[in-house]
């Protein structure tokens, strides 16, 4: 494996603007990386002359001294994404095939910015799943492995499986992803990676398929602090096209990195502490408070009263939007449809249940019941009530922090098919994750070590809305002390 | 509020049923483009061909709302003397239908643009005083659907999204009529306002403004009845139709024993009957929730300042000036009808002609010649200007009144101005008397019978005298003078 | 509140999902499971709180008035299952 494809993003645009090895080099070693990891399964397409050609412009423009921020860097795109001309499936049958004419406004910000693309990256479906294995086109298997000596198939963690693992494996320096209720920080957590959602409304989500649109944000995934930073400056800023978008500059984050802490408050709240989660997660937690302390932050106690109602809260307003975002996939204009029937009812009935998976398809029924006549207001409206308890519980606790330290998930990376058996289960991966969702507010993993059987742990950082800035400085403190160089075990 | 006519009752088998109905305007809204995309909005465009990636409802599309198609409803809302709500909010109204890209309707429940107004129609245009005011209970902007087609294919329908994204108000008013002419009334002066702030062109025939009909029936003085909603009427006759249809079924089938559905109906003008929807269950459960695509729409000061200041003067407002400037409340109201009318007539007003003679001549002489050549007012070969030119010319006694009428025939044919056809056909009216003296002394010395039998007492042949000086003098002679003339000479 | 078959059936209708009966015998434990957890809302006290309008403080941004759309007929078009003639084709419908 190539030299090229263990540099960060941070070092490959050092290298390249400085002459070490050229565009060209770099796409190739990722290329070559990307089709050597196939039974990863963490690309649904491969698109390696879309790389190159973004290469040998980056490589071009080097020469006439017009670079751009990414020239040269290639990236992985979750298959999320509408990319004109690519297949864009969000993990499902019903969009098989289906080529938008149309760039997402993120990813046509990162490719603007000069960076090529490897391919689209596997997921779960509509981005419903906290392990990849919702996918109709197969689950994506990590990277990693546990130390015991058995060869279980572990799961990257989801819904951005596919871009966890790639970055993970070496396969791309970068990956898109995008976060509904913890789809970024999760994955990131379990493949030992970096991962950041921003402030709600942040990034557009202009031809981002949509799963829940209060909660759905695009954000980076990456080897380090830095390299999310430099990708988060690209991906972020104001879209006219996107009603919620943010109409704020973007901060140079990167130029405004620093692991200096001292004057900053981190708050550890104490709803946080669980039940039945391992001793090994709270003590990756207490290990980031001390290395929060040594970069000469000020920890404090605090409560968010309202934790344990944001998994429930989340299951109400999430698959609510949801079953209304899934409407248009009907048959009628794109995508899968079921023929030889009769009428039109029945070809959207058919259409969708030949084209949604299981989970979706549970998710569209629990959002359609709590929408409907006589639920409404018990179920959706109560919902709502208690996100704004979950945002004020933030606010109230920012009167007294800049910063809020958690662990990201309640476990490591379990192997597939472990937790399929029971929903709820599977939900509860995202226990950290979804307040921070719930209340839009910017939250990042970075990874603290490793378990007692070798695979990572993550530690979440939360902070105040439109601070990216504090959490990716604090994710940088932590990076710096933590020392994590560890990489999977090659397998495949 | 006076009733200028015995109220309106369907007579049963057991006694009288009053109706009692409201109705959901559907009016599209004029703007350029449409009310959550870019896409154009003009009528009769080739299938697809005006439809964005949003009015598709492609993977990742979001809304963004048109401020004009906002501001329309607002004028809309403050020419109908509604409550304006400066905070409102979107909601997705959830089902299935091929004309309904994204699965669900982008519209307002909860909390709707506009509130509580209302409308005062004239049930007798000739009765200033049979006025009554029907309550509008809300207005709220949404997306209209595309279109499907049926007969294009044995097997397929066919799906134009073009009409998909165009916004529309849907203005719904009180249950405050309780006949069809009252409905038909209604709809027409709300058409005309619309019409007036240019909010929409009040097309019914080609769908830019369509109507559901709620009918229900009682005994007078009881509670209301089960009220039918019949959707998508698209005139004003077929509107007065579906009540008096309606009203009859359900009274026919109340007192048959039976009780009125609550249900959707559908018109079918060539029978002229209402009948159900095929059932679409489920039909009512919409799933209405706030979008989340978009944030609460607010208006601020400014925005409602300038709103009200865009408005021309309305229907009631421009009638009542009418009034008041001497012209007849039949004149005035028919003025009134058409904003185009009434421009036209301003105009007239405008350019100097007295109010009262240029309503008269308006409505007798100058709508008689559109009706004749089958002419809009917007087609008129005459401009106010000239109108008033011909006007002034019978005012300053040029020409008579009856001159005046060859006068504008000829102007109608050759696109002349009056004074230029007056000079050229010497059609001035004289007022000498010493010509008029000599023309009446030939009448009465060729009429010498008729004299005698006049001054014996048949006073009515002096119109004969008058009519055979004015053959004579051919129309030029001045009436007053011929009038006075005569008497002074007949004694 | 927990859902018998009927009520899945009737959700499963109003969401244009044609399931077969073992999917449905699986989803009514399944739901039922998921929504006896997500009640626990219930014990949340939230009078006088008022749902959420807006995930981040922001102004609602209306567009100007003006044609910068459409006219993409071949890209409206261009995944379609059946397109003909400029339409969407789908089955027929009776109205």
């Amino acid at each position: 494996m190539s030299e090229l494809t263990l540099k960060t993003i941070t070092e490959l645009r050092e290298g390249f603007r400085a002459g070490d090895f050229s565009a060209r080099e770099i796409a190739e070693a990722f290329n070559a990386a990307v089709a050597a990891g196939r039974p990863l399964n963490a690309f649904t397409v491969e698109t390696p002359e879309l790389a190159l050609a973004a290469a040998e412009a980056a490589d071009s423009d080097r020469t006439t001294g017009a670079l751009k921020p990414l020239s040269g860097i290639p990236l992985g795109i979750k298959d999320l994404f509408a990319t004109e001309g690519v297949d864009s499936t969000s993990g499902s049958n019903i969009l098989k095939g289906f080529k938008p004419t149309y760039e997402s406004t993120v990813s046509g910000k990162l490719k603007a910015a000069g960076s090529g693309m490897l391919g689209k990256l596997n997921m779960d479906e509509f981005a419903m799943g906290s392990s990849n294995e919702t996918s109709a086109y197969g689950p994506v298997i990590s990277p990693w492995k546990r130390n015991d000596g058995g060869n279980v198939a572990l799961t990257p963690g989801g819904s951005s499986g596919g871009s966890a693992a790639a970055l993970a494996a070496g396969l791309a320096p970068g990956v898109t992803g995008t976060d509904t209720g913890g789809s970024i920080r999760q994955p990131a957590a379990f493949t030992g990676i970096c991962g950041i959602k921003p402030t709600y409304g942040r990034c557009s989500r202009w031809g981002i398929v949509a799963f829940a649109s209060s909660l759905d944000q695009a954000g980076p995934m990456a080897r380090t602090v830095r390299d999310c930073a430099i990708m988060l400056e690209v991906m972020a800023g104001f879209d006219p096209k996107d009603a919620t978008s943010l109409n704020l500059p973007v901060p140079q984050w990167e130029a405004g990195l620093t692991g200096d802490l001292r004057g900053k408050k981190v708050g550890i709240p104490r709803e946080y502490r669980i039940d039945g989660v391992p001793d090994e997660i709270n003590a990756i937690w207490d290990r980031g408070i001390e290395w929060l302390k040594d970069a000469g932050a000020e920890v404090v106690q605090i409560s968010l009263p309202h934790t344990k109602y944001a998994l429930p809260t989340y299951y109400i307003i999430a698959p609510a939007e949801a079953s209304s975002n899934l409407a248009r996939y009907d048959g009628v204009r794109y995508g899968l449809r079921e023929m030889g029937v009769k009428s039109l009812d029945d070809m959207y009935a058919a259409t969708r249940a030949a084209g949604f998976g299981a989970e979706v398809k549970r998710r569209i029924m629990i959002g359609t019941y709590v929408l409907s006549a006589g639920f409404y207001d018990a179920y959706f409206t109560k919902a709502q009530k208690v996100r704004t308890l979950i945002k004020q519980d933030f606010a109230q606790a920012f009167e007294q922090c800049d910063l809020i330290l958690t662990p990201t998930a309640p476990s490591a990376a379990f192997g597939l098919q472990e937790k399929l058996a029971d929903p709820l289960a599977m939900y509860l991966n995202d226990v950290f994750a979804v307040p921070a969702s719930l209340a839009g507010l910017p939250a990042m993993s970075v990874p603290g070590g490793l378990d007692g059987q070798g695979l990572p742990l993550g530690i979440h950082l939360i902070g105040r809305e439109l601070d990216e800035q504090g959490v990716l400085n604090a994710g940088l403190a932590i990076e710096e002390r933590a020392g994590f160089n560890h990489r999977p075990k090659r397998w495949w | 509020m006076a009733d200028a006519t015995a109220p309106y009752r369907i007579k049963g088998a057991t006694g009288d049923w009053e109706v009692v109905v409201g109705l959901e305007v559907h009016a599209q809204v004029v703007s350029n483009a449409k009310l959550f995309s870019g896409a154009a909005t003009a009528f009769g465009a080739e299938p697809n061909t005006q439809v964005s990636l949003v009015d598709a409802a492609m993977p990742g599309m979001l809304p963004v709302p048109n401020r004009e198609c906002i501001r329309q409803a607002v004028r809309t809302g403050m020419a109908l003397d509604a409550v304006i709500n400066r905070w409102s909010r979107f909601d997705r109204k959830n089902y299935f239908y091929a004309d309904l890209p994204q699965g669900y309707q982008i519209s307002q429940l909860y909390h709707p643009l506009v509130g509580p107004g209302e409308v005062e129609i004239l049930l007798d245009e000739k009765d200033e005083n049979s006025v009554k005011q029907i309550g509008i209970e809300r207005i709220h902007v949404e997306q209209d659907a595309g279109k499907l087609m049926h007969d294009q294919h044995p097997t397929m329908s066919y799906v134009d999204l073009n009409r998909s994204g165009v916004a529309l108000m849907e203005i719904v008013s009180r249950p405050d009529m309780r006949s069809p002419a009252e409905a038909g009334a209604y709809l027409r002066k709300l058409r005309a306002i619309l019409r007036y702030v240019g909010s929409c062109d009040g097309n019914m025939e080609e769908g830019s403004m369509r109507a559901d009909v709620n009918v229900s029936v009682r005994r007078p003085g009881e509670e209301f009845g089960t009220r039918t909603e019949t959707k998508n009427v698209n005139s004003v006759r077929f509107v007065m139709a579906v009540i008096e249809h309606e009203a009859r079924r359900q009274v026919e089938l109340i007192e048959e024993g039976g009780t009125v559905a609550q249900e959707t109906r559908l018109y079918d003008p060539d029978k002229n009957v209402t009948r159900t929807l095929r059932s679409k269950e489920d039909a009512h459960d919409y799933r209405y929730f706030p979008d989340p695509d978009l944030l609460p729409l607010e208006l601020d000061e400014a925005f409602l300042e300038e709103c009200r200041a865009s408005l021309p003067e309305l229907p009631d407002a421009k009638r009542k000036r009418f009034e008041g400037l001497g012209i007849s409340a039949y004149n005035a109201s028919v003025l009134t009808a058409e904003v185009e009318t009434a421009r036209w007539f301003d105009g007239l007003l405008n350019a100097g002609a007295e109010p009262k003679q240029a309503s008269n001549w308006t409505v007798a002489e100058l709508f008689g010649a559109l009706n004749r050549t089958g002419k809009s007012i917007d087609e008129c070969p005459i401009s106010p200007e000239e109108a008033a030119d011909l006007l002034k010319l019978v005012a300053d006694g040029t020409i008579s009144g009856t001159i005046a009428k060859q006068v504008f025939e000829i102007m109608l044919e050759t696109g002349d101005a009056p004074s230029k056809i007056v000079e050229e056909r010497g059609l001035k009216q004289t007022s000498d008397t010493g010509a008029i003296d000599a023309e009446i002394d030939k009448i009465l010395a060729a009429h010498a019978d008729k004299v005698a039998e006049y001054k014996a007492g048949k006073e009515q042949l002096f119109g004969f005298f008058v009519g055979q000086t004015m053959k004579a003098m051919a129309g030029k002679g001045n009436p007053q003078v011929v009038n006075e003339r005569l008497r002074a000479k007949l004694g | 509140m927990s859902v018998n078959e009927d009520q899945v059936r009737h959700v499963a209708r109003l969401a244009r999902l044609a399931l077969g009966d073992d999917e449905i015998d699986r989803m009514v434990p399944e739901l039922n499971n998921i929504l006896g957890w997500v009640e626990q809302l219930g014990e949340v006290d939230t009078d006088g709180v008022d749902p959420l309008t807006a995930v981040i403080d922001n102004k609602l941004r209306l567009r100007d008035d003006v044609v910068d759309d459409g006219d993409v007929r071949d890209d409206i078009l261009k995944n379609a299952p059946d397109a003909q003639h400029g339409f969407f084709a789908v089955p027929k419908v009776i109205e």
